[in-house]
């Protein structure tokens, strides 16, 4: 029963979005969904480790940028192959990389393996900018298609683009989260060492984790250079996209995959609007003592905290 | 080529002694107390913004200004692990929140000081500061110099209280055995909100040598995480003599690769260098097997 409202929504959400293509026409919505929705798919995978497995990811920025900067290799090399290229190699990267760190460090403590993820998205960073070929530290410009079949503009394309791979993020992070895996990953968050006593393969559990989050990550940055069309850098591997990433689950809750999707839509509102009537910068300050706020005052987050409201007056009754 | 390589070996020696006194704080906090506290380069910046102000306003020296504010820093230090101990170590949370808390703080304290001093670049004046002393064909910028010094000096005074007064060896103590320091009658949770503390207050100290050392701006902070995680872990975890030893090594790794392979390279030094110790040496150079 719950397993059909739950493919059933998802169908009415494909067929809304495609719906509103057609109806809507004013191409700020587009963007702003759409940066919603990348919100979503970086909580969500970040999610699956930090919150599934109780690994902390500091290099979200990093693999995001991975992502963004296959797309970019891929145009230059394939002299401008369709987007959907890129949507499938990039989380091949990106998962490969992952997978790679994982290896190098999962074995450690998990301070270790956040360190890590830092370490990684620095030197991707530096790589990035001493490599001349897809721009270097000066950026990329990025030309979109004029036409694109089926839709009114490349915008409405790309919003497509990414309401699927969202709700095929969600799709993965459910599957994770209630099948055999997801209760091997619970039982690694809640005491490794029992968990390895038990039986359970925590290196291989945690290193299908990894790359799961990694290859996810670089989906949301495939299309990002043709959302942005400029891309360099410093902007890329931006901190903020980091902080985005942990924000979303622990605003939301990190125990099941609807916390991230719940913090995507509350942080992704709050942001759009701060942006457009305030001031950016000052986004970006809500978004540090949000994030600080939750952890110290609500650690289970928006979807704990109905939970455990919930579970209280059933109680009562 | 000899005399170039001496000089970046020189060079990357009196960067390294500057790099200690950054990590040093993260050494007693990281090493001994556990405590992941990557927001600690952030708390080095709000020390540079200290000395750049009351250098600006009443000419001050920026490290007298930093041994000014060191009360400050301590308090501020201790507050943090306060309400870090309140929320996330007492509910046993501290590994996945109070890593995302650090990184929220951190994150905040630089969005502040942006918001407040925007993004361009401080430095500050100083007598010594563009002064260098020549012996043959060795260069030593006074502005390396005098880093490199008070950097031992600080280095040398938090080694021999660690390690001499009663507290410091509480201070290790507490990272040995916590239950044991319980039954001997002293409170953990004061001891480590102690060395917490100290450990905020030689982030003021570092802040002046860095404003010192380069220009600085909000963000220069991140850089320095990669390189004192790397320096702590490979200096074996709370050495502080390790973590010294440590400090000169990424200091020399990163002056040869900017001087004989080009200056953007150097950030991944650190970084590297550390991903190789997790995953070859996870111990460190200078710590214990297993």
């Amino acid at each position: 029963m719950k397993l059909n409202r739950f493919w059933v929504g998802i169908v009415v959400v494909l067929l809304a979005g495609l719906a509103f293509t057609k109806i809507a026409d004013n191409e700020f919505y587009f963007y702003a969904i759409y940066a919603v929705l990348q919100l979503m798919v970086m909580g969500i995978a970040w999610n699956i480790l930090g919150g599934f497995t109780g690994y902390v990811n500091f290099g979200a920025g990093g693999f995001f940028a991975a992502g963004a900067y296959t797309t970019v290799f891929l145009h230059k090399a394939l002299d401008g192959p369709p987007l959907l290229v890129a949507v499938v190699v990039a989380p091949i990267v990106c998962g490969l990389i992952g997978l790679g760190i994982g290896y190098l460090t999962l074995r450690l403590k998990g301070v270790y393996f956040a360190i890590a993820t830092l370490a990684v998205a620095i030197i991707l960073e530096t790589l990035v900018i001493n490599w001349e070929y897809v721009g270097g530290a000066g950026g990329y410009y990025f030309l979109i298609p004029e036409k694109i079949p089926f839709f009114d503009s490349y915008i409405e394309w790309l919003f497509t683009v990414i309401l699927v791979i969202t709700l095929f993020a969600i799709v993965v992070s459910r599957y994770l989260n209630s099948s055999r895996i997801g209760q091997g990953l619970a039982a690694i968050r809640d005491d490794e060492l029992a968990a390895e006593c038990m039986g359970v393969p925590t290196l291989k559990l945690k290193l299908i984790s990894t790359t799961v989050m990694g290859a996810l990550m670089g989906m949301a940055g495939a299309p990002f250079p043709y959302f942005i069309t400029f891309v360099e850098p410093v902007s890329t591997f931006s901190l903020l996209i980091a902080v985005n990433a942990i924000a979303v689950p622990m605003i939301g809750g990190t125990m099941t995959w609807l916390g991230p999707v719940v913090g995507a839509i509350v942080l992704g509102s709050i942001q759009e609007i701060v942006t457009v009537s305030i001031s950016s910068e000052l986004n970006m300050l809500i978004v540090g003592v949000v994030l600080v706020g939750f952890i110290t005052l609500a650690p289970q987050g928006i979807t704990g905290v109905y939970r455990d409201f919930r579970d209280k007056r059933r109680r009562r009754k | 080529m000899f005399e170039l390589f001496v000089n970046a070996v020189v060079a990357g020696v009196l960067l390294g002694g500057f790099y200690a006194a950054v990590a040093l704080g993260l050494s007693i906090v990281f090493g001994r107390l556990d405590i992941v506290n990557i927001a600690h380069p952030a708390f080095v910046i709000i020390g540079s913004y200290v000395a750049f102000i009351m250098n600006e306003r009443y000419m001050l020296d920026p490290i007298l200004s930093s041994l000014i504010f060191l009360p400050v820093f301590f308090l501020l230090g201790v507050g943090m692990y306060r309400l870090y101990y309140v929320c996330f170590e007492r509910t046993g949370q501290e590994s996945l929140s109070g890593l995302a808390y650090f990184f929220g703080i951190m994150f905040i304290i630089e969005v502040l000081l942006i918001l407040y001093y925007g993004v361009d670049y401080r430095n500050v004046q100083a007598p010594y500061i563009g002064e260098t002393l020549f012996l043959g064909f060795l260069g030593l910028p006074y502005r390396m110099l005098v880093p490199f010094i008070t950097a031992a000096i600080l280095t040398g005074l938090v080694y021999l209280y660690l390690s001499k007064t009663f507290l410091g060896r509480a201070i290790l103590a507490v990272s040995q055995d916590r239950l044991a320091l319980q039954l001997m009658g002293a409170n953990p949770v004061r001891v480590k909100q102690w060395a917490f503390g100290i450990g905020i207050a030689t982030a003021a100290v570092a802040g002046a040598l860095l404003i010192i050392i380069q220009p600085i701006e909000p963000s220069v902070g991140r850089l320095y995480i990669g390189r004192v995680f790397a320096i702590v872990i490979l200096g074996g975890m709370g050495s502080i003599s390790g973590t010294f030893f440590a400090a000169l090594i990424i200091g020399i790794a990163e002056s040869l690769v900017a001087t004989f392979i080009g200056p953007s390279w150097a950030p991944a030094v650190a970084f590297g260098l550390l991903l190789v110790t997790l995953a070859v040496r996870p111990q460190g150079l200078f710590g214990r097997a297993g």
